[in-house]
Order: structure tokens, then C-alpha cells, then sequence
């Protein structure tokens, strides 16, 4: 019988090692996997590079990853917020390297990687600095960047609910980067308020099917 | 013009009808304004569609915020969609207008409002550059001059840019300018303002008001 559950935020973290890519659903806090960055900071896996939409917030969460000094590069397109001293003390001290991406690029080349595409040409961010460097061509006139997949050893999502297939729903804006990272990533883990049996979530409403989902964990009300 | 005149002279120009996404800051103003009697959709980039305003006190849900991450609620028909979805909205052209702020614009309408270029500076972009090349048509709301009394809009942009040739219409506190392939057409400006004057504090070309259409 298939079962992708496991008993803990602990168990779903288990032997990620260092120098992993890992990307890290969420928009602000909203899909925000708490409960799993917590475990990958006391699981100790080094030298990341870390794909999300921005670099942490506060204390915790992502920024408390950054804080132990566990990531050395990130990949996002909105770090410099009111609450991202965390970041910006590590940036300007030359303690972690930033890969700025415009945000629907950062989405792209996810879900470039998720769908086996090889490249991409896109309009935007031409002819600004984040295309310094970059392939260009006009097509029907209009200039161009070619942009490359990302990928991930792993993602770690946010999700409302899943059964033991590794089905996906989401709960609100909480859905943002979930599907397309944990398409793109070789081992997806997500975190669930709650597990169903199968046959329980709709199948016309399944929004991650769990051909993308290698771990699911049940963390209660919490998530 | 103070802020919410302005946000009311932008909202009066969004018909009934437009998928709409308005920037962080200043254009969300325009929320505020949009004319009761139209039926509007509101984008935000994080997910959904449908976006309706901020909460009653204490309704407020974590998982329901807009992309300046406050909290928002949904109106009945909204949607909720996943990121790829939502910039595929922003990127593929099916956005009819989105309000952005803006530290300068250009007469041949490049923008620049996502990075100062300061050698300190933290840069951070976001989704302006998707929105500057995504929508039909690109509206910049900001304040005419800056603090020091110099004009935001400029003859070639000193700020590192976010789109080329990208913007459509200028609102400001003095005036309502379109991007044409000729140069900067008035469409609108305050009363008591002479063209000689708003000329002057622009600092470029500026191409009259044309009589209205009838």
C-alpha cells in the first residue's frame, strides 16, 4: 500500500544534504511551511541555496534559517522589506549571495522545470539590469531575455490537506508557489493541516496531483 | 490634487469591466475610488482574482492577503490560483490596466520605480517588471516633482529602468499626460494651471490638450 505519510516534520526532512537547492513556498506568511523550515534548521543540512519569493521575515521562519548561517545563496525576487533585517545585515556584511529575478521569471523558470522546457524567451526585465549578461533577440519586434529552468532537490510546501497518494489542496492565497515548486524539485515535501482518506478530496478539485508529492506531513491546526 | 483626488482621477478612467491590477503603494489607493456603479475586477499578483477590501478588524485571515501582503477579503465570483497562473495573467496580455507608482517615466514612456541605484541600496523588484510588459496598458500615478521640486517625468530616466517603452498614461497631481509616439500629449489638467507653467516644471516637451471630440 502507498503511503507518502510521514509522522514528522523530522522524519519528512531526513537526509537532505548539504549544498541542496531547496525551494520554499510562500508569499509573506501566507503558504509559509513553518513547521518544515523549523525541522530543516534543527535537521543541519549547510551551504543551501534557497529558491523563494522573498528572504524571510522577522525572526523566524525562513529569516531564522538564514540567521543560523545555513544558506549561502538565495534566489528571489523581493528580499528588501520593513521586517528583513535578517537578510539585509547578511547581504551587506557579504555573508550571502542574492540572485535577484524578476517575480513571474522566478515563476517561470520554476514551472519551466517542472515542465521539461529547455529555455525561454520573455519580454520582461528587457533592457534592464537583471538582463545584463543574458541572451537577447527581437521577436516580432519586441526585445527578448532568454531565461533558464530552476530546479530543486527539494520543495517545501504549504497545503491544506492531502491523502496518503500525495494529493494537494490549498487553502487561499496560500496556494501561491506551492504547485509549480513542487513540480520542480526532485523530492517534494509538504506540510497539511490534516490527512484525508482517499476518495475524499474531489477529483475535480485535486490542485497538486501527487505525481509531484514524494512526503506529506500532518501538522495539525498549527499549519 | 491631493492623493485621493488623484486615486478619484485615475478611478474614473477604469471602466466597467477591466481586469485591473494595481501597484503596491500609492495605486492602491484607486481601490478606494473605483466607481460603485461599475463592476471591476481586481488582480493581485499573489493569487486571486476578485480582490475585495481590507477586512472588518478581527476578520483578518493569513492565508487571504494581497501582494503587499495585508489582509484582504474576496468577493463573491473571485478566485483563488496558483503563481504560474497568476503571472500568466500579467505576462500573456490579458490584464487590461495596471496603476503603477514610479520614481521617473520618460517622454518615450520607459519606467523606473523599482531600484534607486544607490550603491547601498537593497534591490528588490518583485512583479513591476511583469506588470510593465504584461498589461495592455500601463498607467503611472505619482507625484509630478519630487520633494526637491525636480520633475519625475524626464527626457532619459537616471534610475535604473523597469520596462522600455512601456507606459501608456501619466497621472499626476497637476496633469494627465498619454505616451504617444509624438511625445507627451495633455489629456487633462488642474484648473488654475497654464500650460506655460506646467511646461516649465516638467521640464519637456509637452504636446496641448486637443479640443474634445464631439
Amino acid at each position: 500500500m502507498i503511503s507518502k505519510i510521514v509522522p514528522s516534520p523530522e522524519a519528512a526532512l531526513a537526509g537532505v544534504p548539504d549544498g541542496s537547492t531547496i525551494m520554499i513556498g510562500g508569499f509573506g506568511g501566507a503558504g509559509q511551511p513553518a513547521q518544515l523550515i523549523d525541522a530543516l534548521i534543527d535537521q543541519g543540512a549547510r551551504d543551501l541555496v534557497i529558491v523563494n519569493n522573498n528572504a524571510g521575515n522577522g525572526e523566524t521562519g525562513l529569516a531564522a534559517l538564514l540567521k543560523a548561517r545555513r544558506v549561502r545563496r538565495i534566489i528571489c525576487s523581493f528580499p528588501r522589506q520593513a521586517d528583513s533585517q535578517v537578510f539585509d545585515a547578511l547581504y551587506r556584511s557579504g555573508e550571502i549571495e542574492l540572485e535577484l529575478v524578476p517575480q513571474g521569471n522566478l515563476s517561470e523558470r520554476i514551472r519551466a522545470a517542472a515542465a521539461g522546457i529547455g529555455a525561454f524567451f520573455t519580454p520582461t526585465g528587457y533592457g534592464t539590469l537583471l538582463a545584463e549578461g543574458k541572451e537577447t533577440r527581437m521577436i516580432d519586434g519586441r526585445g527578448h531575455v532568454l531565461e533558464y529552468p530552476l530546479r530543486a532537490d527539494y520543495a517545501l510546501i504549504k497545503a491544506l490537506r492531502a491523502d496518503r497518494w500525495g494529493n494537494l489542496v490549498y487553502r487561499k492565497t496560500g496556494r501561491n508557489f506551492g504547485p509549480t515548486m513542487a513540480a520542480a524539485a526532485a523530492c517534494a515535501i509538504a506540510q497539511v493541516r490534516d490527512v484525508v482518506e482517499l476518495g475524499e478530496l474531489d477529483p475535480e478539485v485535486i490542485v497538486t496531483p501527487g505525481i509531484y508529492v514524494q512526503r506529506v506531513v500532518a501538522v495539525g491546526s498549527a499549519a | 490634487m491631493n492623493r485621493d483626488q488623484l486615486a478619484a482621477r485615475v478611478a474614473r478612467d477604469i471602466p466597467e469591466g477591466a481586469y485591473v491590477n494595481l501597484g503596491i503603494g500609492l495605486p492602491t489607493l484607486v481601490a478606494n475610488h473605483l466607481p460603485k456603479d461599475r463592476e471591476i475586477f481586481l488582480h493581485s499578483e499573489n493569487g486571486l482574482l476578485g480582490m475585495g477590501p481590507a477586512p472588518e478588524p478581527g476578520a483578518e485571515d493569513p492565508d487571504l492577503i494581497n501582494a503587499g501582503k495585508q489582509p484582504v477579503t474576496l468577493l463573491t465570483g473571485g478566485a483563488y490560483f496558483h503563481h504560474a497562473d497568476s503571472f500568466a495573467m500579467m505576462r500573456g496580455g490579458h490584464l487590461d490596466i495596471c496603476v503603477l507608482g514610479a520614481f521617473q517615466v520618460s517622454v518615450q514612456g520607459d519606467l523606473a520605480n523599482w531600484h534607486t541605484g544607490a550603491p547601498d541600496a537593497i534591490p528588490a523588484v518583485g512583479g513591476a517588471m511583469d506588470l510593465a510588459v504584461g498589461a495592455r496598458q500601463v498607467f503611472v500615478m505619482m507625484e509630478h516633482l519630487t520633494k526637491t521640486g525636480e520633475s519625475k517625468i524626464v527626457q532619459r530616466c537616471s534610475y535604473p529602468l523597469t520596462g522600455v517603452a512601456c507606459v501608456d498614461r501619466i497621472y499626476t497631481d497637476l496633469a494627465v499626460l498619454q505616451v504617444t509616439p509624438e511625445g507627451l500629449r495633455i489629456l487633462d489638467m488642474i484648473d488654475g494651471l497654464g500650460l506655460a507653467e506646467l511646461a516649465r516644471l516638467t521640464g519637456v516637451p509637452l504636446l496641448p490638450l486637443l479640443a474634445p471630440i464631439h
